[in-house]
């Protein structure tokens, strides 16, 4: 699906031009370059590309990470203040990757999850939680736990429940598997589907796996040296009909070692 | 194969920490000859444990016993630490994850390589200069003069990554463990590697224990492959059959990846039965 | 831990619970958890019993004490260790082991004191500086490093030469000395902590720097200032033992250790005794600390272990 075919469509996040750089002068490197997307409210968006190649940079940039950008970012076909506000956060989440990293290591699960509520002044804070740790497989058995009890697809659980238990519209995944065995990716893919299906968030993905990102999303950008060089669906992907050469080389690298067998 | 390179019999890591005793690797038992074996395993399977006792490069306080540890007909277990540091190296390298970490930062790549070639091959310096950027060569590096000169920070993941390959095979090892080498990689630039990795492996006709958690990589890079759960081994497979493997945990791996060929609606999430715990490992021939 | 084990009480099951039921359990989990590392420390366990055996003493003082510490009786001067004086007497016929005791306090006052002025301004002052940068970085380090710039003893001297002796006015001169370091430790922990993915994670919260600050970094940088101000304990147990010997600190008749010693030293070749005793008491409580200063920065600051 192209951006032109997605004009009748509720439009929830959009990038016109996007270019991110940092440093100044001789020494500045173009992160991103003149980036355009558009997501459409309840689809899921994935990026993917090597490392470097700017992706985690664009995430970063939507989430108000790096303030410092030219372009637009439209969030609901209004442009994004470059400080954004309250209210952006309590509809745009983010999944971090490394869940050891990503949860305070003297905080409990319960504190972890009543913060964000309190910040943003939700009510029945103890039913919330509650529902939320249900929802992301965890139970009330865990709110009195503190991260380093947890295994790494527990914690990643508990990050997931903390972006969800202000029920934001869109979650940004920053690789939320790759830190992981393979059979909790599998897990915790599983949870990011059913909870897609349950809730009609919009993801916004980005993964230097394609097979992941293929499970997970309908549309992929895929990016090399900060530009983004091809939009496909997860059919095209699965069927190997890429256009762009880099593309090409992309899927047969990621197919395995010797890809004739 | 006549006689394996390498012979386990029976080895357990076991740690002493605060809280009582762990069995990292409980009774594992395999032969590597001259081929390419994977070890594959999720995390705290014991697979880097079970690496790493090859050379003696357990943590302190890790106990190692083993009914046979020999290489080559040395017994790795007996031998004393100057005789170990000889084979370090010298027999048996190692390859680890980040080239980062394993690279003195302060000292030019090139200059690593030769020191690593004179430490156990006594030779003029000139002479080892030349070894190493041939060696560079043959690793794929374009321009080995340029690359010699660097400093560790200057040079790329996959970059780093040839030059460990470069240092640790120079002085032509018998045995090559490792651990990890291109998980830290891009795609594109893992599939380089390994075609280097590879050629050198084959056209010298060394071993490689190659460990790594990626299941597709190793089925399709590896002549065979040892399965690890909870510290044994559960099935030592060829390779290319790996795709149609009978334990019920290989299974459960293979099923819990996603696909590219179809799509799937829901993924396996491997049930653990206890009983993997003590049944016997499923050994199937090459034909 | 043995009996414990075989005997399990409802507190110890309430301790071990593999599912707590409330937070208070939870974090008293850790607490119990924590106290089993402490308790395996021989430092952490040889220093602290010093330092709580002191602390006893110095509160039931009046209890402890054999004789009033400011009677003097000078028919009785330098005499040494008896029954009736347990540590002899001093040059005003003073009961030195009476005295010795009121030191205590005096000394925990001050060091237990300056830790409370300096640890909280050294972890607010460091905690800011680290998380918001920027200017607000640059004044308050260059402040910093003009307070670093003076020894600490210097420092305190001028203090004390401008407010006037006094155990309080030590006890600010000390604090002022004391911060800055905290200051330095707390804004280097928090660099490394503000470019974590948790503090990511709240700023996403849109938390407010102040929320932040003392929600999510303090407590990261809690351990280390601890460690800290137990190491610094000891040179700040001397320095006010420095200043009362150099009679800027405490005044006589005050049983300050530094102003006994002081007023010990002139007797120190006829009557070494008098001497040595505070000497002896300074000596083992800043050892004490600093021994549990190091048991603890082997538990919580692994880098350092």
């Amino acid at each position: 699906m192209m951006p032109s075919q997605i004009l009748g469509k509720d439009r929830i996040l959009e990038a016109v031009g996007l270019h991110v750089s940092f440093g100044t002068g001789a020494l500045s490197t173009v992160a991103v370059d003149d980036v355009s997307f558009v997501i459409a409210r309840g689809e899921a968006y994935g990026l993917i590309g090597e490392s470097g190649c700017g992706k985690s940079t664009i995430l970063r940039t939507i989430a108000g990470l790096v303030e410092t950008y030219d372009g637009a970012l439209l969030f609901g076909n209004r442009e994004l203040p470059r400080k954004r506000d309250k209210d952006f956060f309590r509809r745009v989440q983010m999944v971090f990757q490394d869940p050891y990293g990503s949860l305070h290591p003297r905080k409990m699960v319960e504190s972890v999850l009543a913060e964000p509520l309190a910040i943003h002044r939700f009510d029945n804070p103890r039913k919330r939680i509650d529902a939320v740790l249900e929802a992301v497989g965890l139970g009330p058995a865990f709110r009195f736990r503190y991260p380093h009890e947890l295994s790494g697809g527990q914690r990643q659980r508990v990050a997931i429940a903390r972006a969800l238990v202000i029920e934001p519209e869109v979650l940004l995944l920053d690789e939320p598997t790759s830190a992981l065995d393979v059979s909790v990716q599998a897990e915790i893919l599983n949870l990011l589907k059913t909870l897609r299906r349950e809730r009609n968030v919009t993801y916004f993905m980005v993964s230097h796996d394609i097979a992941v990102i293929t499970h997970l999303c309908d549309r992929i950008a895929v990016m090399a040296e900060g530009r983004i060089i091809e939009e496909m669906t997860a059919a095209d992907v699965r069927g190997g009909r890429a256009r762009e050469p880099y593309t090409r080389t992309f899927l047969e690298a990621s197919a395995g070692y010797v890809t004739a067998s | 194969m006549v006689k394996p390179l390498l012979e386990v019999e029976d080895l357990n890591i076991s740690f002493h920490g605060g809280r009582g005793v762990t069995h990292a690797v409980r009774g594992v038992s395999f032969c590597i000859g001259r081929e390419k074996v994977g070890i594959v395993g999720e995390s705290g399977s014991g697979k880097s444990q079970t690496g790493r006792a090859m050379l003696r490069l357990t943590p302190k306080g890790a106990d190692i016993t083993a009914k046979k540890l020999s290489f080559d007909g040395i017994d790795l277990l007996a031998a004393t630490e100057p005789e170990m540091r000889k084979i370090r190296g010298k027999r048996i390298s190692m390859i680890l994850q980040d080239p980062k970490f394993s690279l003195n930062p302060l000292m030019r790549v090139g200059q690593q390589i030769v020191e690593a070639y004179r430490v156990h091959t006594p030779s003029s310096k000139a002479e080892a200069r030349d070894k190493a950027m041939a060696m560079l060569e043959a690793v794929n590096i374009r321009n080995p003069q340029r690359v010699f000169e660097l400093l560790p920070h200057e040079v790329s993941g996959g970059m780093g990554q040839r030059i460990m390959i470069a240092m640790m095979l120079i002085l032509e090892p018998d045995l090559i463990i490792a651990d990890e080498p291109t998980s830290a990689l891009d795609v594109t630039v893992r599939r380089q590697v390994l075609t280097i990795l590879d050629e050198l492996v084959t056209r010298r006709g060394a071993g490689l224990m190659f460990i790594s958690h990626d299941l597709n990589l190793v089925a399709d890079f590896c002549d065979r492959v040892l399965v690890m759960y909870a510290g044994r081994i559960v099935e030592d497979i060829p390779a290319r059959d790996l795709r149609h493997a009978e334990h019920p945990y290989t299974r459960a791996l293979l099923d819990s990846l996603p696909r590219l060929d179809r799509p799937v609606d829901m993924l396996t999430v491997p049930k653990r039965d206890p009983a993997w715990l003590t049944s016997p490992t499923i050994r199937r021939a090459s034909t | 831990m043995a009996d414990t084990i075989t005997r399990p009480s409802s507190l110890s099951a309430w301790l071990r619970e593999p599912v707590p039921t409330s937070s208070w359990q939870a974090r008293a989990q850790q607490l119990w958890l924590s106290w089993g590392a402490l308790r395996s420390n021989p430092s952490v366990m040889f220093g602290g019993t010093v330092i709580i055996i002191v602390t006893l003493l110095a509160v039931f003082a009046p209890l402890v004490a054999t004789h009033d510490i400011y009677a003097q009786d000078l028919s009785i001067r330098l005499q040494k260790p008896s029954s009736v004086h347990w540590l002899g007497t001093d040059e005003l016929g003073r009961d030195v082991y009476s005295r010795l005791i009121f030191g205590a306090r005096i000394t925990l006052y001050i060091a237990g004191l300056t830790a409370v002025i300096a640890a909280p301004i050294g972890l607010i002052v460091g905690t800011t500086a680290g998380y918001i940068g920027g200017w607000v970085d640059t004044v308050l380090m260059r402040i910093v490093d003009v307070f670093l710039a003076f020894p600490s003893l210097i420092l305190a001297l001028a203090f004390v030469a401008a407010l006037g002796p006094g155990i309080e006015n030590a006890i600010i001169a000390i604090s002022l000395a004391a911060w800055p370091p905290i200051a330095r430790l707390a804004r280097a922990e928090t660099l490394s902590i503000r470019k974590s993915d948790y503090i990511a994670a709240v700023r996403l919260q849109k938390a407010s720097s102040l929320r932040i600050i003392f929600n999510h970094i303090m407590p990261m940088c809690i351990p280390s200032v601890i460690v800290r101000v137990t190491l610094n304990m000891a040179a700040i147990i001397l320095t006010a033992a420095g200043l009362g010997f150099l009679g800027l600190g405490a005044q006589p008749p005050s049983p300050e250790w530094g102003t006994m010693l002081s007023s010990a030293r002139e007797f120190i070749f006829t009557n070494g005794m008098i001497a040595a005793i505070p000497g002896t008491a300074i000596l083992l409580v800043s050892l004490a600390f600093n021994l549990l200063g190091d048991g603890l920065r082997d538990m919580m600051d692994p880098r350092h272990g």
